[in-house]
């Protein structure tokens, strides 16, 4: 067996079928290649999250006990909301911004008129959500570092961190988004979206919430800013092997499901 | 018989029993057709017919229900990718790029097919120049005329120099002059020997562009030939039209009913059929009666249909 056929073989189905989705990104950059400002407004979102917590919290929160040492509330607070900018960020690209080209410019009907398929237009769509989210993700790495946010080497991890709890937003919110029928039910993203940033360990251990830790361990969120707070502060467990896994199980099965159901829609 | 002769006489397109079906609706009944290499075959009905879908079948966008569909001698099902890379398609709804240039929307869609970014560009500003576009090139797409947008279209299904260009209601919603420039770029399309299928439910875009067509009423083909085989097998050379004051056409009709070889009664006016249309409005007005207004004019196609269906074509 060829090392190329090897290594196709441990990759998901989804992802050894859509080998022209880099297309559907391209087309993206083509789309924003004069767009700037996205750029601009990705580098201030990061800045007035990580001031407002130096300023404000930082001085009325003392220190604080977490994974036997003791650190600073913003230290604390700082990586989940890398993670939760990183969550928003996906969610956006992959819920309203695929809805109006879904189903108002019609954009991917003349897609998959050509040799693209689906599976390329889920995994090229989310690719671009992913591809802007580094960006950022990297842009608010930098303000973390120049705050003095952060002490470890580990830190740089919290960008892949990001890609991955990215990925997963992205695909589960593009499947979701197949199944919208209006403009309202985006309601519903808002509805879920809040109590994840709010009750997804980010402000406050996961200890604080006695009896209730199961449910916040369903938060995807949760596992993302697990992974990011790891990253920053240098904690190597082996709790990051199931927060990983959970965020790559879920990457799958919402690609998975976004590519059949574009599949469905348009090619009936 | 040899392997050559074979491929020379391939069908670019054939279907057998060739049937779509959604849910408990059956849009497409079982069709057979074969369309040559470098042929311009239309698909002719009212909307409704199941001319889209059979379109769709064949853009492999659309899988089959039952029965079976080659292109160039490929299976869709199986193919699809491949055949979708020899084709070039004009849906029925203007499916631009609207966050892109006019320029780019060429660029990119080339770079779907693979096509080298140089060779995009270089094409992209040829296709422009094709259909008198490339004042616009650096225009975004939604300030561009209806005409011009489908233009454009046609212009983004040529970027991959399609052996075979479907064309879906190429001209419906365009105004006259529009519709004339389109003609004349597919015209030129033909000529250069790129396959054309279009649907259309105008009986003179099909009388202009087509050599072959079926004609489809619910779902089925009722009939097949050239424009004029399908108005010498089913019409007369001629049609007289008269139009009698408003709620008297059924009445007058009866002393016209044995005038001509057969007629047709329409709300607005009566249809009568006669190789020498002169010579029955001649008759007619001997006999006194004094329609408001009387043409005399060639068989279309439109009577055609109304012959084989009792409907007319557009609703």
């Amino acid at each position: 067996m060829s090392q190329e056929t090897l290594v196709w073989r441990v990759v998901p189905p989804i992802l050894r079928h859509s080998r022209r989705a880099h297309r559907m990104i391209e087309r993206s950059f083509y789309v924003n290649k004069l767009s700037w400002m996205i750029v601009v407004s990705g580098f201030f979102e990061p800045l007035f999250y990580l001031f407002s917590i130096r300023i404000g919290f930082g001085s009325l929160v003392g220190d604080i006990e977490f994974a036997g040492r003791s650190v600073s509330y913003a230290q604390f607070v700082a990586p989940a909301l890398m993670a939760s900018s990183a969550m928003n960020g996906a969610v956006y690209d992959s819920t309203m911004n695929v809805y109006f080209k879904l189903r108002h410019a019609r954009l991917y009907d003349g897609v998959l008129a050509t040799p693209m398929s689906s599976k390329d237009v889920a995994v090229g769509e989310i690719g671009w959500a992913l591809t802007r989210g580094t960006l950022y993700s990297i842009v608010f790495l930098g303000c973390l570092i120049a705050l003095g946010l952060t002490d470890s080497w580990t830190v740089v991890l919290a960008v892949p961190a990001c890609l991955l709890l990215g990925a997963a937003f992205a695909s589960v919110g593009m499947a979701a988004t197949t199944y919208m029928r209006s403009w309202e039910d985006f309601d519903w993203v808002q509805t879920i979206v809040l109590p994840l940033f709010l009750f997804s360990a980010t402000f406050y251990p996961l200890s604080s919430y006695g009896v209730w830790g199961w449910v916040v361990q369903i938060s995807p969120l949760y596992h993302g800013v697990a992974l990011v707070r790891a990253a920053c502060l240098g904690i190597a467990t082996w709790g990051i092997a199931v927060h990983v896994a959970y965020l790559a199980a879920l990457t799958v099965v919402g690609l998975t499901i976004a590519a059949r159901r574009v599949d469905t829609l348009l090619c009936k | 018989m040899g392997q050559q002769y074979r491929v020379a006489v391939l069908p670019i397109v054939s279907a057998r029993g060739l049937t779509k079906k959604f849910d408990d609706f059956e849009a497409v009944r079982g069709i057979d057709f074969e369309i040559a290499r470098g042929e311009a075959f239309g698909f002719l009905g009212p909307n409704g017919a199941g001319k889209s879908s059979t379109m769709r079948m064949i853009g492999c966008v659309s899988p089959v229900t039952s029965g079976t569909l080659r292109l160039f001698d490929l299976d869709p099902a199986t193919s699809g990718k491949e055949i979708r890379a020899r084709m070039g398609v004009v849906p029925q709804q203007d499916n631009l790029d609207s966050e892109l240039t006019v320029f780019d929307n060429l660029v990119v869609y080339g770079r779907y097919f693979d096509i080298p970014r140089a060779e995009c560009k270089s094409r992209a500003r040829e296709l422009l120049d094709f259909v008198q576009l490339s004042d616009r090139a650096d225009s975004r797409v939604e300030p561009l005329s209806g005409g011009m947008k489908r233009r454009l279209t046609i212009a983004r299904s040529l970027i991959n120099q399609p052996e075979l260009l479907l064309l879906d209601e190429p001209t419906t919603g365009l105004d006259p002059q529009a519709r004339h420039i389109l003609w004349d770029r597919l015209y030129r399309l033909k000529q250069q020997g790129v396959t054309l299928v279009l649907t259309t439910h105008y009986m003179d875009e099909a009388e202009q562009l087509c050599d072959r067509l079926v004609v489809m009423d619910g779902g089925r083909i009722v009939a097949e030939g050239s424009p004029r085989e399908l108005i010498a097998q089913h019409s007369t050379r001629e049609v007289l039209e008269l139009r009698f004051p408003a709620g008297t056409n059924a009445e007058r009709a009866r002393s016209v009913t044995d005038l001509g070889e057969r007629h047709e009664i329409l709300p607005d006016r009566i249809l009568v059929y006669a190789d020498d249309g002169e010579s029955v409005l001649h008759e007619v007005h001997a006999r006194g009666l004094s329609p408001e207004s009387a043409l005399v004019r060639r068989s279309t196609l439109e009577d055609v249909f109304l012959r084989l269906t009792g409907r007319s074509l557009v609703d």
